[in-house]
């Protein structure tokens, strides 16, 4: 099996063909399909958040076959795809970087949410930053319940900022949290608001 | 039941009279009635389309070709053309022809026969009739089938023309009798059935040799007034203007005439110029050039525009239907309309047909029940293929052609596939295209041009990249390169 770093590349990414784009309408469907799948893949393993089309890319070459490189007109086809999938946004009007989501922001949304109660960290302040390196949380309430996700943290850990404030964004919306500027002009910070008012009622009736 | 009053006529497949050594067509009408008036028991032939040659009067039915009736009428048995009643009744009537044959005591038309019958044409087209007659007058004075009898008793010179070659520039034991290796090998036909005779017969060669060479060029540039007066050997007066490529019969029987005279030139050319002392060198110009002006191989009937009138383009379709199956045969089923253009012509020597022609020959085939069918691809190439031609059964050759294993490692390109499926390199990438089309292959694009391979594309599953099945072309693919 052929390696791309330490990510296994499947055997049709030998296939001459695959390199092509397809002319005839359901070929190419598949052959964007597959694409698809393959980019997410790969961004998620190797934790890539923008790709640039004009740029080099090693998914988008491969040296075992002759001609192996998708043009520039193959891999804005591939990358419009997953834009109109949802999977991705492109971050200019020229197309030049773009931006994926191997997990949708709604999928980051929840995550982080579920970090915060996972760590009892509602009705706290923190940095942004404190949320991308994943940290613990500092403080724990009585009756909150800890379960440390190594997963989470991982998933968290290193998250590209755009994406994260464009989650914590969402949750704003959904009046999770607010968001506000603090002291330095380097970070924001986050105030999480009572997720559960369930949970609320536990804390009160245990106290009582 | 044709059969016993007039003697049938031969007709090919697509519905062309099958004419006999030397015959010529002069007209073809439409819509035209043959039967007898006084005659009860004679059928009556409706709606046909009418040919006239040197020779005979042909009635062809306008059904379809495989159920037509053809009958002739030999001029030799007309004895006797009424002129055409004008009369108040006759401005608005369909013209009758009418003419006297000889007849056998049971009826039937023939030549030597005692009794007398009254053949009447109603023409019902829009046609010349007026014309149509003064052709029959002239085509029945020419007696070209006496001239014909007497020639091919002495059997000697024209050997290649009294073999039924002339329709398709096709020998008849399917060689291609155009080019040089035509001439050549026509040359080599002829000699091994009639040897001493043809040496027998150029005594006076070099004064002819002269001569021909003279009536060649000017034959092939148009000159204007070109004449040569009566040689020793008797051949009579020929003049040639400008006029002489009109289609009247008598220049077209010239030009028959001129055509074989080319033959025994080129004949005796091709054998060696020894005996040629004193002959005009610089004239004699090279043997090559002389090859050259002898590419033609006559179809001994060209349908013209003038001798068809409104049928032309029906009568070449035709013609063209016929003609076109032995090269499709040669080619594997399907030819480029722009290889039949060259062939077609070039086999009819004069009177060649423009592109346009060609095609609308071709779009006329679908009125017709032929075998033949015109076809445009999605990249704007025309064929012309047998109807009985499968795209499936071609697929399926390539498909396993693609399944070898140098393809699944490499690809097939156009000339692979040529090669190996028996077709020109354009056909193949034509069939490649649209086997591609119809899902079979995928495209490689690489600097040295497009491979085809093996498609597999709907046998992976998106949502499992890594997974193979254990059956299909995929993991064959993947085995083949692998072993590479």
């Amino acid at each position: 099996m052929q390696k791309l770093g330490d990510f296994k590349l499947p055997n049709f990414f030998n296939y001459p063909p695959y390199f092509t784009l397809q002319p005839v309408r359901d070929t190419r469907d598949k052959q964007v399909q597959l694409w698809k799948e393959l980019i997410l893949d790969y961004c998620r393993t190797q934790k890539i958040f923008v790709i640039g089309p004009e740029e080099e890319f090693p998914l988008f070459s491969n040296p075992v076959i002759e001609n192996g490189t998708l043009s520039h007109e193959a891999r804005e086809a591939f990358l419009s795809a997953l834009v109109s999938e949802g999977r991705a946004e492109w971050m200019d009007k020229g197309h030049k970087k773009c931006l994926i989501l191997w997990h949708r922001i709604q999928d980051w949304a929840d995550l982080i949410l579920q970090f915060v109660r996972e760590n009892g960290l509602e009705d706290s302040v923190m940095t942004v930053e404190e949320i991308r390196s994943g940290t613990e949380s500092r403080g724990t309430g009585v009756g909150s319940l800890r379960y440390p996700s190594l997963m989470d943290y991982a998933e968290l850990h290193g998250m590209d900022r755009t994406v994260l404030m464009r989650a914590l964004k969402n949750l704003e919306h959904k009046g999770k949290l607010a968001i506000f500027k603090g002291t330095s002009t380097d970070d924001e910070g986050v105030k999480w608001y009572w997720l559960f008012p369930f949970q609320n009622m536990e804390f009160q009736m245990q106290i009582s | 039941m044709a059969g016993k009053w007039l003697p049938v006529a031969e007709i090919t497949a697509s519905g062309r009279p099958v004419l006999f050594p030397g015959e010529i067509e002069c007209s073809i009408i439409s819509s035209v009635d043959l039967h007898s008036e006084e005659n009860p028991n004679f059928p009556y032939f409706k709606a046909g389309i009418l040919i006239l040659t040197t020779h005979r009067l042909l009635w062809i039915s306008d059904s379809a070709p495989g159920t037509a009736t053809a009958v002739a009428v030999p001029l030799a048995a007309v004895n006797h053309i009424f002129s055409l009643k004008k009369s108040i009744k006759s401005i608005f009537a369909s013209p009758r022809i009418r003419f006297q044959v000889s007849a056998a005591p049971d009826g039937k038309v023939d030549a030597g026969g005692s009794n007398l019958a009254v053949i009447t044409l109603v023409l019902r087209g829009k046609n010349d009739h007026e014309a149509f007659v003064s052709k029959f007058w002239e085509a029945r004075r020419g007696r070209a089938w006496e001239s014909e009898s007497s020639k091919s008793g002495s059997g000697s010179d024209v050997g290649g023309f009294s073999s039924r070659e002339g329709e398709s520039g096709w020998s008849s034991n399917g060689l291609r009798l155009a080019g040089v290796s035509g001439i050549l090998r026509k040359e080599q036909e002829m000699w091994e059935s009639t040897d001493k005779s043809l040496q027998d017969a150029f005594q006076d060669l070099n004064a002819l040799m002269v001569c021909l060479l003279k009536i060649i060029i000017a034959f092939f540039k148009k000159q204007k007034h070109f004449a040569w007066s009566k040689q020793s050997d008797g051949s009579h007066t020929h003049s040639f203007c400008s006029s002489a490529f009109k289609n009247d019969i008598k220049s077209k029987r010239k030009a028959k005439e001129m055509v074989m005279l080319a033959e025994k030139m080129r004949q005796k050319l091709l054998s060696g110029p020894t005996t040629q002392s004193g002959a005009n060198d610089e004239e004699m110009g090279s043997k090559q050039e002389m090859q050259d002006w002898m590419l033609s191989v006559g179809i001994a009937s060209p349908v013209t525009k003038e001798s068809a009138g409104a049928q032309y383009h029906q009568q070449l379709s035709r013609q063209l239907a016929d003609f076109v199956k032995i090269p499709l045969e040669k080619a594997g089923g399907m030819i480029n309309l722009i290889d039949i253009y060259c062939l077609f012509n070039r086999a009819r020597g004069t009177e060649l047909i423009s592109p346009e022609d060609l095609l609308q020959a071709c779009s006329i085939w679908e009125k017709f029940d032929v075998p033949v069918m015109l076809r445009k691809f999605d990249s704007g190439v025309m064929v012309i293929q047998n109807k009985s031609h499968s795209d499936e059964e071609v697929f399926a050759r390539i498909k396993s052609l693609a399944l070898k294993p140098d393809a699944l490692k490499t690809g097939l390109s156009a000339s692979d596939a040529a090669m190996t499926l028996g077709m020109a390199p354009a056909m193949a990438k034509e069939h490649l295209l649209n086997a591609e089309s119809k899902g079979f292959l995928c495209r490689d694009v690489s600097a040295d041009g497009f491979r085809f391979y093996i498609n597999f594309f709907h046998e992976i599953d998106p949502s499992d990249l890594y997974f193979v099945k254990d059956y299909g072309t995929y993991v064959t693919w993947i085995k083949t390169t692998i072993a590479s």
